[in-house]
């Protein structure tokens, strides 16, 4: 409103049409050349554009470079178990070449059975990281593949945000796009396993997972053929990434059938479907490892199923159109679906029974029924990453995300569209998986940040509207409003402090997201950038103390046994001494042998002289074990043994798991069982722990870890001696004697 | 233990033999041997006082090594001065010679002397000799708790081709436990210190075995190999990069080795281990660096001052008997410390061997890499060495970095003197690599905008090809339609800006000419929107913009009648000198519809630009 004029002045009252900073703005404007200012001068669009890029390239750079903590804090090292062997098997890609990798039997692991590494890996990794090694090269940039490998997750990373925008772009608007890659950038649940160092399936299966996800929605919008084969070559490469393609392989035939059932059928979902599964298919046989599993395995019969109930769908389409009469087309429809579901039932029948089609994996059992792992198969069971989930790590990995998802998911029921189910339905069944298995938190992270990316754009875009239509509204009160804006003062008028509580909304959105950006990276930096081979803590001083006992003691097998020494340990630690102590294992953590497994938990279950004959019999020169009771170290060996019990029990019957329980609790102290404390786990573990002092106060031997003063202080080894203890007991590492001379 | 009692037998056998064969002529009238045995690498130093008895003058005095010695000499160096007194000592350069009638079992060095020794002219001689892996252990192989024992064997007479008047022989030993040794007549042990002689009028080649067996718990620190690569940067850095294979040559240890006495009683339980090395960097090293294959070792301890930079180092574990571990170390020097230039021509001048302290290296290979575009390259080193030339490819390198290679077995801290490469590098060069980025990024960005501006569709005649065509060539024309209504805009900003002065001056006159140069410009403008207008109306795909054109064309239109209505009033009432109460009350209607039609103009621009 304008001020009331006042009388004694002429003419000044004038009010300038414009706010005098724009009026001011526009006079410095007018005595600068006027053309090129124009030109200068960028259109919304442009001005749109440019924000869009700028912010996607911090994005890009930010989740690139939130991943580097460890590198920082640490080194540039790879991380934690399997990526020890992807790192191995990369450096061997880089040295031989890619036929002498594929054909590559590898003898220094699962001793005397060895391994056929070329046909039982996923290559897209190795091949990967080799690449851009070899294009780094080219560019002649003399980097090491230890580099490229340590890189490889983050940077992928780094275009899974890309990935998530596009996505993002596809299934809402560009602005969820944007918020979509700025959560994933920065999710702990991703970040979690795409650390610099953390050289795994997953750092780039991620990225192909969401990378076909979009292809086929992008297909399925479009109908187009190139963007199915685009999806198609998505699907390969994840087929060669990661064993979760299977994911990818049940969710497509489950989201097309439930387009199908909600009547959302069209000629676009035939043709994204169709090209991309038989091509999927046919890429996905080249993969050695997953070979004829598409056409011969359960897991893979959905997507076969609904391929084939395509095809009847059309051609019941057809035969309608064609005939052109309801009655008769409902007695074929009869005859047909009949015909169809007999032959597909029979086919299926003989299949399964002739043993063509191979029935389904524990694993996959495992992830449809939480509780099948427990009863039937304790080695998968065992690992850590296995176990369901609890709510704090959901809480810890997703932290506001977890709230937003059910948003988003209402937003996106309120617009309904073919892209919307899609997400929906993937947020919803890898939430269940997420909830079944640690580990697959993952596969849910990039659908939560979608699905949240939704809720969070779509809400800021409605608060903002509101507040620009309310501090707009003053000036366009007039009558020559448009329809748009009587509309929207209509619904605006029942609510009087609408403009306030915009803005408070708006704030605390604000709040929420800083709070979640808050929360990622200190996540990042204190749970997920540590290398788990490198221990730290703090000391008396609050300064850091290093404990590098892993690779003191790897390194000293390494250096100071025979090149073709056998060592026996527990299978977590397979792959790092084979990567870095270049020595012979008798089992690793590609666990493909169960029974191999169980001998070596039978063996460390055992009295020392009957270990000593299956020691024996298994060629073992070293014996491995971790002990955490100086340092306080919890995942030792003495804390896995009764996984050890159970796997060789599952085999051996011998071995008794109530044997090493005393009224079924765990125990090392004076009541343990006898046969805990004479087994030789226990002994190798505690071997001369008796007359240390390990904390003032406390007497000898006393376990730190446990909390107990041991029950066997007095352990003599008869077949083994000790060849090394790391600096603070975490590795020991004894010899097995060679045996007697007969007398 | 064997050899030295057959060989000397075997020598007395032949001393007669070769006796005249020796030149008997040269006599050493006094010899002193001072035997270091504190560390695995033994230092003889001998000083012989040398008289020609004979009557022709003498250019080179023989020195005799059994070929057992022989084989493990590391360095020999001899320093003669002439005259009664001992003065000023020169070098005297030693080669290698086989005199005629020796016995196969002896190695002869002669030391060619500056100018002949002529009769009756004695000669001062002090010869150091080092030697690697003369001490043996025994026994070879011992447990954690045992010390380290030794043997050592040499001659208590010295083992000369010429009669020896009077000799002594000191041994030094590191001061523990000694365990035997040979006594003769006149040999005693006092304080680590353990002395044979002297012995007077011992005939030429006569050797008189000697073993000592003692306690040496000094590291025993050998490199199987190290590799140093000695990289110059024309931008300010020598880097070096040591890569270092280690090993501890005493006594295998044997049996358990246990952490818990190791912990808690180091010195007895362990004392034949150790557990760090100590390098002595240049001062002004920096960016210094410790790793191994699988990571950084965390272990090292750093002090520097203004002399030195002294790095300790601790591999992964202590170091027993027997035991290896493989490291890298490397740092940085300042450019200006170590290449210098002189003639044109530039020279690196730095240390031959490791920094560290008492470590044998069997086989040393240094890389000299030098940066790319380096020629006429040239090495002085004061020692023979194994010399040949490769290639190394580094970050950004097309024709690749020169290396010189030098190899040389048995390398010692004696050995650790200067050499100078000598090559040929202009600076030009230096600005190939920077130059060669600039050029990649360019071409990067220039094939970038060359795919935004040309057209890549495969069909040019297809519908929604033609389509696009004319999509773009709409949006063309509504961004020049666009123009125009900003310029219009701006007229009518004049316009305000006219008023506001004749609210100011009062001069309706200038006023007056405003407008009419407005009102031209909006009829000039008029003129070039029509045809503009017309293409858009007449294209195909204009259809979802031309109706908020047609209604941006009206309002525009309205706008400026109002604006010159209102003008047009103003200044009328101004000129009949209304007051500004009532100027204002006429035109208020006006004023706010104006404002919105600003906004609406505006506005739909907006949405025009937005497309």
């Amino acid at each position: 409103p304008r001020p009331a004029p006042r009388a004694d002045e002429t003419l000044a009252q004038i009010p300038p049409p414009r706010p005098p900073m724009a009026a001011a703005a526009s006079t410095m404007l007018e005595s600068l050349p006027a053309p090129l200012l124009r030109a200068l001068r960028l259109k919304t669009k442009q001005q749109e554009l440019l924000l869009r890029v700028s912010a996607l390239a911090l994005i890009y750079v930010l989740a690139f470079a939130v991943r580097l903590f460890s590198v920082l804090r640490y080194e540039s090292m790879i991380h934690e178990f399997d990526p020890y062997f992807n790192y191995r098997t990369t450096l061997y890609l880089t040295e031989h070449g890619y036929s002498e990798f594929w054909n590559w039997f590898d003898h220094e692991s699962w001793y005397p059975l060895g391994r056929v590494v070329g046909g039982t890996l996923f290559p897209g990794l190795m091949v990967t990281a080799a690449l851009l090694h070899r294009l780094l090269r080219a560019l002649s940039l003399a980097v090491h593949i230890r580099e490229v490998c340590v890189l490889t997750a983050p940077f992928f990373a780094a275009n899974t945000t890309l990935v998530a925008y596009a996505f993002g772009r596809e299934i809402w608007d560009s602005g969820a796009g944007l918020v979509a890659a700025a959560l994933i950038a920065v999710c702990p649940g991703y970040i979690s396993r795409s650390v610099a160092g953390s050289y795994d399936n997953e750092g780039v299966a991620i990225f192909a997972l969401l990378l076909t996800f979009y292809l086929f929605v992008r297909a399925v919008n479009t109908g187009s053929l190139a963007w199915s084969l685009a999806a198609a070559f998505g699907y390969f490469y994840m087929v060669s990434a990661w064993g979760g393609y299977v994911f990818i392989i049940n969710l497509l035939p489950l989201y097309v059938l439930v387009l199908l059932v909600t009547g959302r059928y069209s000629q676009r979902l035939y043709v994204a479907y169709n090209c991309t599964y038989v091509l999927g298919m046919l890429l996905g046989m080249q993969i050695r490892f997953v070979g004829f599993q598409h056409v011969q395995s359960g897991e893979h019969m959905a997507a076969m199923g609904v391929f084939f109930l395509l095809q009847v769908f059309f051609f019941l389409d057809w035969v309608k159109y064609m005939l052109n009469d309801v009655k008769l087309f409902k007695s074929f429809l009869r005859i047909t679906l009949t015909c169809v579901i007999s032959v597909g039932t029979l086919a299926l029948g003989i299949g399964t029974a002739s043993g063509y089609i191979s029935p389904w994996t524990g694993r996959f059992y495992s992830l449809l029924d939480p509780t099948y792992a427990k009863d039937h198969i304790p080695i998968i069971a065992s690992v850590s990453e296995h176990q369901p989930t609890a709510w704090s790590s959901f809480m810890f990995d997703f932290h506001i995300l977890l709230f937003l998802f059910p948003a988003g998911l209402y937003f996106c029921f309120k617009r309904l569209s073919d892209a919307t189910i899609f997400i929906v339905m993937y947020g919803l069944t890898s939430m269940y998986f997420a909830g079944v298995m640690v580990r697959l938190i993952l596969v849910a992270a990039p659908a939560v940040c979608l699905i949240s990316a939704i809720a969070v754009s779509a809400t800021i875009k409605n608060l903002t509207t509101l507040i620009r239509s309310k501090s707009k509204s003053p000036q366009t009160t007039g009558k020559t409003t448009g329809s748009k804006a009587a509309a929207k003062g209509a619904v605006d008028q029942p609510l009087p402090f609408q403009h306030n509580v915009a803005v408070a909304l708006l704030l605390g959105a604000f709040y929420l997201l800083s709070r979640y950006a808050i929360h990622c990276t200190w996540v990042t930096s204190e749970a997920y950038s540590s290398p788990s081979i490198v221990l730290s803590a703090r000391g008396h001083n609050g300064g850091r103390v290093i404990f590098d006992d892993y690779r003191e003691a790897y390194y000293w097998l390494r250096q100071n046994t025979p090149t073709d020494a056998k060592i026996m340990s527990w299978w977590d630690y397979g792959y790092q001494i084979t990567a870095m102590g270049n020595r012979t294992v008798i089992v690793d953590n590609n666990t493909w042998n169960n029974t191999h497994i169980a001998t070596v938990g039978r063996a460390m279950s055992s009295y020392e002289d009957e270990a000593y004959e299956i020691m024996q019999s298994l060629d073992v020169n070293y014996v491995l074990v971790v002990f955490g009771g100086v340092t306080g170290y919890s995942s030792d060996d003495i804390n896995k043994f009764l996984w050890m019990v159970r796997i060789g029990g599952g085999v051996f019957p011998v071995i008794k798991e109530p044997d090493y329980l005393v009224n079924g609790e765990y125990r090392v102290d004076k009541g343990a069982s006898p046969k805990m404390l004479n087994c030789l786990m226990y002994k190798l573990c505690y071997y001369r722990f008796g007359e240390l002092t390990t904390e003032y106060g406390k007497p000898p031997g006393y376990d730190r870890v446990r909390g107990v003063e041991i029950g066997n202080k007095d352990i003599k080894l008869e077949y083994l001696e000790e060849a090394f203890t790391t600096s603070n007991w975490i590795v020991r590492i004894y010899k097995v004697k060679p045996p007697k001379n007969r007398s | 233990m064997a050899t030295p009692l057959r060989l000397a037998a075997l020598l007395l056998v032949l001393v007669a033999a070769f006796a005249s064969a020796a030149r008997a002529d040269l006599v050493v009238s006094r010899a002193d041997r001072k035997v270091d045995l504190t560390s695995h690498i033994v230092r003889v130093l001998t000083s012989l006082k040398v008289e020609n008895a004979g009557s022709e003058p003498v250019s080179k005095v023989l020195l005799a090594f059994p070929n057992i010695q022989a084989k493990n000499l590391a360095a020999i160096r001899a320093f003669g001065t002439e005259g009664k007194v001992k003065g000023l000592s020169s070098v005297l350069p030693i080669e290698v010679v086989e005199p005629s009638g020796v016995p196969p079992e002896l190695t002869f060095f002669s030391a060619s002397l500056h100018k002949p020794l002529q009769k009756g002219k004695i000669l001062h001689l002090d010869v150091l000799t080092v030697f690697t892996h003369f001490l043996q252990p025994f026994p070879e192989e011992i447990t954690q708790a045992d010390s380290q024992l030794v043997v050592f064997q040499d001659s208590s007479h010295y083992l000369s081709p010429y009669p020896v008047k009077v000799q002594t022989l000191s041994i030094r030993l590191p001061g523990g436990r000694v365990e035997s040794y040979t006594k003769y007549g006149n040999t005693k042990l006092v304080d680590s210190e353990l002395k044979y002689g002297p012995y007077e009028d011992v005939p030429p080649f006569s050797y008189n075995p000697i073993i000592v067996h003692f306690e040496n718990n000094n590291p025993f620190a050998v490199a199987k190999e190290l590799i140093r690569e000695i990289e110059i940067s024309h931008w300010g850095n020598v880097q070096i990069t040591e890569h270092y294979n280690i090993v501890h040559g005493g006594a295998r240890l044997k049996g358990e080795f246990s952490r818990l006495d190791y912990q808690s009683r180091p010195y007895a339980r362990g004392v034949s281990s150790f557990r760090h090395l100590i390098a002595r960097l240049p001062a002004r090293a920096h960016s210094i660096y410790y790793r191994d294959e699988i990571g950084n070792i965390s272990t090292s301890h750093l002090w520097s001052d203004s002399k030195k930079t002294q790095l300790e180092i601790e591999p992964r574990f202590p170091l027993f008997g027997g035991w290896q571990t493989t490291f890298t170390i490397g740092y940085g020097l300042p450019l200006q410390d170590f290449v210098f230039s002189a003639d044109g021509k530039r020279f690196l001048n730095i240390t031959f061997g490791s920094p560290m302290e008492e470590i044998l290296i069997e086989k040393l290979i240094v890389k000299v890499v030098l940066p790319e575009g380096s020629k006429d390259i040239d090495v002085s080193a004061p020692f023979p060495t194994n010399q040949w030339q490769e290639v190394k490819y580094s970050h950004l390198d097309i024709a690749g970095r020169p290396v010189l290679v030098l190899e040389k077995p048995d390398v010692i801290p004696e050995h650790n003197l200067h050499f100078q490469v000598y090559y040929k590098f202009n600076n030009i060069s230096l600005l190939i690599e920077p130059m060669m980025l600039i050029t990649g990024f360019f071409l990067l960005f220039v094939a970038c905008i060359a795919y935004m501006h040309t057209d890549m569709s495969i069909s040019k005649n297809s519908p929604s090809y033609l389509a696009k065509l004319q999509w773009d060539e709409v949006q063309a024309t509504v961004q020049q339609i666009q123009g125009i209504f900003h310029q219009c805009l701006a007229v009518h900003d004049k316009l305000e800006t006219s008023l506001h002065d004749l609210s100011r001056t009062g001069d309706a006159k200038s006023c007056k000419a405003a407008r009419k140069a407005a009102d031209a410009q909006f009829k000039e403008l008029a003129k070039e929107l029509k045809p503009l207008l017309l293409s858009v109306q007449s294209s195909p795909q204009s259809y979802q913009i031309w109706p908020k054109l047609d209604d941006l064309v009206a309002k525009e239109r309205e706008l400026q009648d109002k604006l010159m209505a209102r003008h047009a009033t103003v200044v009328d009432s101004v000129e009949k000198k209304q007051r500004g109460q009532d100027i204002e009350n006429r035109i208020s209607s006006q004023q706010q519809k104006i404002a919105a039609l600003r906004q609406e103009v505006e506005s739909l621009l907006e949405y025009l630009s937005e497309i």
